[in-house]
């Protein structure tokens, strides 16, 4: 009788509980917003560091042994149509693409475009390294050879003569006179030829990217390398002793 | 029946009941329920602090900074959810040495809850998003991405429901279009819905039928930008009825302070996004207390 009258206030206090927390349980009423910055006052947690050490020692040890020397710092802003590292990147392109082209498909490759905002860096003056190149070329982008019409190329000029900034060539040469129109445009040293088809070195972005990107609209043929455009740069950097590239008259508006 | 037993028993009930948060510790302070929403966008690959030489950022960021600053609210609110609003990939040769294995596994040790998936995610393709998926513990949520017909079939959810301290949290990911930003190459056959008719549709969802007492959008369409047709986070805001706060990410965008917007409903929405590189931690508290005022007009936000 005892312990029946103790039960039912046990349960009693319980059903209490979780009326009372049901209730409890209401609408928003406050709301506090800010930002923490992170910085050195936040100790770092060590069983984290520790884990993130041998990673770090393995990419120290493959980025950072010097492969050339760079004389002059290669700039994006040197230049107004055409950039020392914009113009270091397609020769690049062009020098490393070329000789892969012509054993692959026995023919010859006539330029070369890029973008410019796939070349995220510039390069300081000084030793150069792997490290370089991945700051330059972050992105698993590689080269594509296109295959163009003469019409598809002459759009692309369009598309180049017009764009706010100054996407890098190799092979090419465009003037445009004082008010922005095409002056002359050759390649390979001859004049462009709208009649022939042309081979075109670039970035699989700009091939896969679709319309929306601008550059290629109408692609004949494609043919992936399956060669990294980060590897043509430390290949590069490899095979020679200083790394040097200047503003030219590869792109120029007349004034 | 032995009395004593039964106390016992009884008492055990009361106890698991304490622990599921509806005890008598939660009850005496009879009206506040406080939950901590923490984030991050586009750490972008970033593991270590920058060095002391950069120009911009130096001496900030660091993975296990940031560890002990969560650790520390953790301590301080056990009630703490942490989400990532995308862009975890890409930047830093730790992404393209070993594919984001190390990112997805430090998020896991940090206890990230879950993340939204942004454009540069898809940097190693469909297929090289699957190949860390079993590093990561937290969910990957997108409910405008539809992954059918690609490996990723399975491995995505479009929103998970969170039950902090008796409190639920709805949350569903909103991603970007992908055309123009990502090679088709790398997205394959992934579809982008409508980020607005999904996102409505979301909230809807957990609003109405999972009766949730806090939505949250973890979005990867980018703040705002000048062309108004473009899907950003302060037009999401503006459209939606019942999402509480938009986590952002995409266009690394420093804001001093998160921005309030008023949705269709005249209530007040948060949208924040705290740059990138894991240089700042975004922390929002919520606070309930026992009315149950729904609308959150007579909510007061400080910010």
């Amino acid at each position: 009788m005892n312990y029946l009258k103790l039960k039912q206030i046990v349960v009693f206090i319980t059903f209490c509980f979780l009326l009372s927390c049901n209730q409890e349980k209401g609408g928003l009423s406050k709301v506090a917003g800010k930002q923490i910055k992170i910085d050195t006052s936040f100790k770092a947690v060590d069983s984290i560091e520790n884990f993130v050490a041998p990673f770090k020692n393995r990419i120290d040890e493959v980025l950072d042994s010097t492969l050339a020397y760079v004389p002059n710092s290669l700039l994006l802003d040197d230049g107004n149509r055409n950039t020392s590292m914009g113009n270091l990147m397609a020769d690049i392109v062009f020098q490393e693409t070329h000789p892969i082209f012509k054993s692959k498909m026995d023919k010859e490759l006539d330029f070369v475009v890029l973008n410019r905002g796939g070349i995220r860096s510039i390069i300081s003056k000084g030793n150069v390294t792997a490290r370089n190149a991945y700051e330059v070329m972050p992105f698993e982008n590689y080269i594509s050879v296109v295959e163009l019409s003469g019409t598809a190329v002459r759009e692309l000029i369009t598309f180049l003569s017009t764009a706010d900034r100054a996407h890098p060539i190799s092979g090419l040469q465009i003037v445009l006179d004082k008010k922005g129109a095409l002056e002359s445009v050759t390649i390979q040293g001859s004049p462009f030829d709208e009649t022939r088809n042309y081979y075109v070195a670039t970035s699989d972005y700009l091939v896969q990217g679709g319309p929306s990107i601008g550059f290629f609209n109408d692609i004949i043929s494609t043919t992936d390398t399956g060669y990294l455009l980060r590897n043509a740069i430390i290949d590069h950097f490899k095979k020679v002793d200083s790394v040097k590239a200047e503003v030219d008259d590869r792109f120029i508006q007349l004034d | 029946m032995k009395r004593r037993d039964f106390l016992t028993n009884t008492a055990a009930t009361s106890a698991l009941i304490s622990l599921g948060g509806l005890g008598l510790n939660s009850c005496s302070s009879l009206n506040s329920k406080h939950i901590t929403i923490l984030h991050t966008n586009d750490v972008h690959s970033h593991i270590d602090p920058f060095p002391s030489s950069h120009s911009s950022y130096a001496n900030l960021g660091g993975v296990a900074r940031r560890a002990t600053l969560v650790d520390n609210i953790r301590n301080e609110n056990p009630n703490t959810l942490l989400f990532d609003a995308g862009d975890i990939f890409q930047g830093t040769p730790y992404f393209n040495f070993y594919g984001g294995e190390l990112e997805f596994k430090l998020m896991s040790k940090l206890n990230y809850d879950a993340a939204t998936i942004g454009n540069h995610d898809f940097d190693n393709g469909v297929d090289g998003l699957l190949a860390q998926i079993p590093h990561a513990k937290f969910e990957l949520l997108s409910a405008n991405y539809d992954f059918t017909n690609t490996v990723m079939e399975g491995f995505v959810k479009p929103y998970k429901i969170y039950a902090v301290d008796g409190i639920k949290i709805g949350v569903y990911g909103i991603g970007i279009a992908l055309d123009g930003l990502v090679t088709k190459r790398l997205y394959k056959e992934t579809k982008y819905l409508n980020p607005f008719e999904i996102a409505l549709d979301m909230e809807r969802k957990l609003k109405e039928e999972e009766n949730c007492d806090l939505i949250v959008c973890l979005s990867h369409l980018g703040y705002d930008y000048d062309r108004p047709e473009r899907p950003s986070d302060t037009k999401l805001a503006q459209s939606t009825h019942y999402t509480n706060l938009i986590i952002g990410g995409h266009t690394h965008t420093f804001l001093d302070k998160p921005d309030v917007r008023i949705n269709k409903n005249g209530d007040s929405v948060l949208v924040n996004q705290v740059g990138a590189f894991g240089i700042n931690l975004g922390r929002i508290d919520f606070y309930f207390d026992g009315q149950k005022n729904t609308s959150a007009n007579g909510v007061s936000i400080s910010v």
